[in-house]
């Protein structure tokens, strides 16, 4: 029983540690290679993007999933929202940003990525 | 598929649209340039259309340049359009939701007959040996259904996983696999488990599996539903336009119209961009945009807008604005942007959701160790079906969903009615508004003032006279009184002399010179500054001021000529309009540059007893700082040119728009129509959406609040009772789907009939 309870208090250390306390330091840089944002499967794929800061950049997104829940994508610093069509690629401007991280996601914030501007 | 947009490379031919291309001659220019372009295989230009086809690899950037060193401007035709979008996205959701019933049926095929055999009081016991080969048949067949009916749980349970994320799929993810492998295992190994824990739980992975398919099919139809706003303003636009091209009456798309085209609109056609009329006469009906019923007569040189239905006559028109700037356009894309934006009230829900998931495991892992350690016989089974309960009912997709789908309803409610909501913010301040102030003119009134009486004081001049030296010193002046001057000289074949050394004195009137005599004409304050003596007129001027018209003095050479009265009529649905503001508890404030005896006389009128009076421009947003020093939640309703600062300074800024000439940019909330009723109308709205985001907040709150230690087992103790999974995943497939039906409810709201 012991035994047990340890693995659970272990399990419930590793989901704190898992989703909260991990910080992922990788972020795919925009402006080095052409990328396309995947929407598929509940998540962004790259989900953190670098771009260039002062500057108007624009990103493309291809959404594969069907889910009318991954249909629309908020960048809500910028009021920004856009509309995604399944299996059509589909490129948002953004504005010239001050340095920072800013979030994108789906109206529910299932979804979710980071831009880092920098 | 080569509806590719902007710069992705495809192997298929691409459409430009060329702009700035007058001649025949700009034809081989520029196919002669693309066609140089390394990757094109041939490059045609229609010139009629101003289209290029060009086929061969080329990114659509790189041809685009090509056109622009050359001196011409081009856009790629393959951008997607609002309704092509649309028109995609029901079909896209057409198509999920027929996989998704395909894998209710699937799921529920083996579900709900084992669910009735556990009901009736079937063994779900693993004892003998052909108990066990049948338990493995159908646990291989849930492993099917898993992968057939639920593979996009897993695999998006995982995807995100490995992106630390976690969301409803997570939960779903865990729920059903733990349920089929402690049943599997209970099957495999049998004798690794106490007697009594030998039970299988098949039905429920089938079952919640099968449920939460059939709850999202129908939000997707009610998610369709909430979108029927938008929908209606796109359908707005039409698709094609008859443009004159080379002396020829041409049809094309209309992405193909160019700035300055002449288009042709005949009877119970709709306008395709928008333009002024150069030719013709007509009645428009511009409901679809203002609400307003009545058609309006357009004539030549008046402003017409894309998206309105032409009753009566056949006009040409010279298109103004085209493509993503037309009025409806611009429109379209606010109203889009607002119904994905956040109220301040979500964003507890935001937080929360950010966090629940993972919450929500480490609740399931609590109770499972509390009915390990300190649960009756058998532990191990009651602690499985805590956890599977717990993970499956509780619903991060109802707090999720709880706000943005009011707001995507209630957004679209008042773009219906003829009201703009800029964002999520606007809307909820807008429910909470306690003091509204209202510009005076243009606002209550028409701003569109008449001179309505002349008093000569002195008898050398002539009433023509009199209003020609007027209608000069005014022509150069902006202000609406000042045109309606210019009118009245114009209505009387006065044709306006120009003046020297024009001055406006801001709050006073203004100076000139005209025949070398000094001219002075404005309120009593410009006639005490330059010592003019007035004596009784004072008393006649306060005369007229109390019929709410306003005096104007004008003086020569220092001495009183004459007093005009200009008086602007209230508009005729304001009193109605202002009394629905107060009903609801408002207090309605009237502010004005004009005289406190013409505002007074205005205000009796509407039914407001409180009026600023003689406030200068500048000093506007002052009187909106003062209420909110005292508290009050301050709306500020102004025309959206010189009442800029105070529209910005309230908390939420109405710009009233006449017509459909809208100051999109300036104001919180934008008002379609001149009518106050809009005001009542945008507040109505906002309480509406406000209450229903509450309910669905509270509701969905409560259910995870409430449902998560029940499904824990919080109840056994007291009352041997212990929720079924199968029935967690029922209520957690219908509490999105509540949430979605509650902020459909919206649709029918109506604001009161005025």
């Amino acid at each position: 029983m012991m035994i047990i309870n340890l693995l659970g208090l272990v399990l419930i250390g590793l989901i704190i540690w898992w989703f909260w306390l991990y910080k992922p330091a990788k972020a795919v840089d925009s402006r080095s290679e052409n990328i396309t944002i995947i929407v598929n499967n509940g998540v962004y794929q790259p989900s953190r993007i670098k771009v260039a800061a002062g500057k108007k950049t624009s990103l493309q997104f291809l959404r594969k999933d069907g889910s009318p829940c991954a249909a629309t994508v908020l960048f809500p610093e910028f009021e920004i929202s856009e509309e995604l069509p399944l299996d059509v690629s589909r490129n948002i401007d953004l504005p010239s940003m001050s340095p920072g991280e800013y979030l994108f996601h789906c109206p529910m914030k299932m979804y979710t990525g980071t831009l880092v501007v920098e | 598929m080569d509806k590719l947009t902007g710069n992705t490379s495809s192997k298929n031919t691409q459409e430009l649209i060329i702009e700035g291309a007058g001649c025949a001659s700009c034809v081989g220019k520029i196919e002669m340039a693309l066609n140089q372009i390394n990757g094109v295989d041939s490059a045609e230009m229609n010139f009629a259309l101003r289209t290029v086809t060009i086929s061969g690899d080329v990114e659509s950037t790189v041809l685009i340049k090509a056109i622009e060193t050359i001196g011409y401007n081009a856009s790629s035709a393959n951008d997607i359009s609002d309704d092509d979008l649309l028109d995609e996205k029901e079909l896209a959701d057409e198509k999920y939701y027929t996989s998704l019933m395909r894998q209710v049926w699937i799921a529920l095929g083996l579900g709900v007959p084992l669910m009735i055999y556990s009901v009736f009081g079937g063994p779900m016991t693993v004892e003998t040996s052909l108990e066990r080969g049948v338990w493995l048949f159908i646990g291989i067949l849930c492993a099917a259904i898993m992968y057939f009916a639920g593979k996009h749980f897993y695999i998006g349970a995982w995807k995100s996983f490995i992106n630390h994320n976690a969301n409803m799929d997570t939960l779903i993810a865990i729920g059903t696999g733990t349920a089929w492998v402690y049943s599997m295992v209970v099957v495999l190994f049998p004798m690794a488990l106490p007697e009594m824990a030998r039970h299988v739980y098949f039905e429920a992975t089938a079952m919640i599996i099968g449920l939460i398919n059939l709850g999202l099919a129908l939000e997707v139809k009610a998610r369709g539903r909430t979108s029927e706003a938008i929908k209606r303003l796109i359908g707005l636009q039409a698709k094609t336009a008859r443009v004159v091209r080379d002396e020829k009456e041409i049809d094309i798309a209309i992405e193909q119209v160019l700035l300055n085209d002449i288009v042709r609109v005949r009877p119970g056609e709709k306008i395709p961009v928008d333009g002024v009329v150069t030719q013709g006469r007509t009645s428009i009906d511009e409901s679809m945009l203002t609400g307003e019923p009545m058609p309006v007569e357009k004539v030549e040189e008046d402003e017409i807008v894309a998206g309105t239905l032409n009753k009566t006559g056949s006009i040409l028109f010279k298109a103004t604005r085209v493509g993503k700037d037309t009025a409806l356009a611009q429109i379209i894309n606010m109203v889009k942007r607002a119904q994905n934006s956040k109220p301040p009230i979500g964003r507890l829900a935001d937080i929360i959701s950010a966090y629940f998931v993972p919450v929500v495991m480490i609740i399931a892992i609590v109770s499972a160790l509390v009915w390990l350690n300190f649960g009756p016989e058998p532990t191990l089974a009651f602690a499985v079906i805590s956890a599977t309960t717990v993970l499956i009912i509780a619903c991060p997709c109802a707090l999720g969903l709880a706000t943005p789908m009011s707001v995507m309803v209630g957004v679209g409610k008042a773009a219906e009615a003829g009201v703009l909501i800029r964002n999520g913010e606007a809307l909820q301040t807008a429910s909470k508004i306690t003091a509204m102030i209202l510009d005076k003119t243009g606002t209550i009134t028409e701003g569109a003032p008449k001179v309505t009486d002349f008093i000569i004081s002195d008898e050398q001049y002539t009433e023509a006279y009199i209003l020609t030296v007027a209608a000069s010193i005014e022509s150069g002046s902006e202000h609406p009184l000042a045109q309606a001057i210019v009118d009245s000289a114009i209505e009387k074949g006065i044709e306006p002399k120009s003046v020297n050394e024009f001055q406006a004195i801001t709050g006073h009137g203004v100076e000139a010179q005209l025949n070398g005599q000094k001219i002075l004409f404005g309120n009593q304050k410009l006639m005490l500054k330059n010592d003019v003596v007035l004596n009784d007129f004072v008393n006649k001027a306060q005369k007229l001021a109390d019929e709410a018209k306003t005096p104007m003095y004008l003086a020569i050479d220092n001495k009183l000529a004459a007093i005009i009265a200009v008086s602007d009529p209230i508009k005729k649905d304001s009193t109605d309009a202002i009394k629905r503001l107060q009903a609801n508890g408002i207090r309605v404030i009237m502010l004005t540059g004009d005289n406190s005896a013409t505002a007074n006389a205005v205000a009796k009128k509407v039914g407001i007893t409180e009026v600023f009076a003689e406030v200068l421009p500048e000093e506007k947003s002052n009187k909106v700082a003062e209420l909110q020093a005292q508290g009050e939640i301050v709306g500020m309703t102004g025309d959206g040119i010189n009442d800029a600062p105070a529209l910005a300074l309230a908390n939420v800024g109405f710009a009233i728009g006449t017509g459909t000439d809208v100051a999109i940019e300036s104001a919180d909330i934008t008002l379609m129509r001149g009518s106050l009723h809009g005001l009542a109308d945008a507040i109505a709205v906002s309480k509406a959406t406000l209450r229903n985001i509450k309910q669905n907040l509270f509701g969905a709150f409560i259910y995870n609040i409430a449902g998560v230690p029940f499904a824990a087992g919080l109840l056994y103790p007291f009352f041997g009772l212990m929720l079924n999974p199968v029935i967690a995943g029922a209520a957690m497939a219908f509490s999105s789907l509540t949430v979605v039906s509650n902020a459909n409810r919206l649709r029918f709201f109506k604001p009161k009939e005025h």
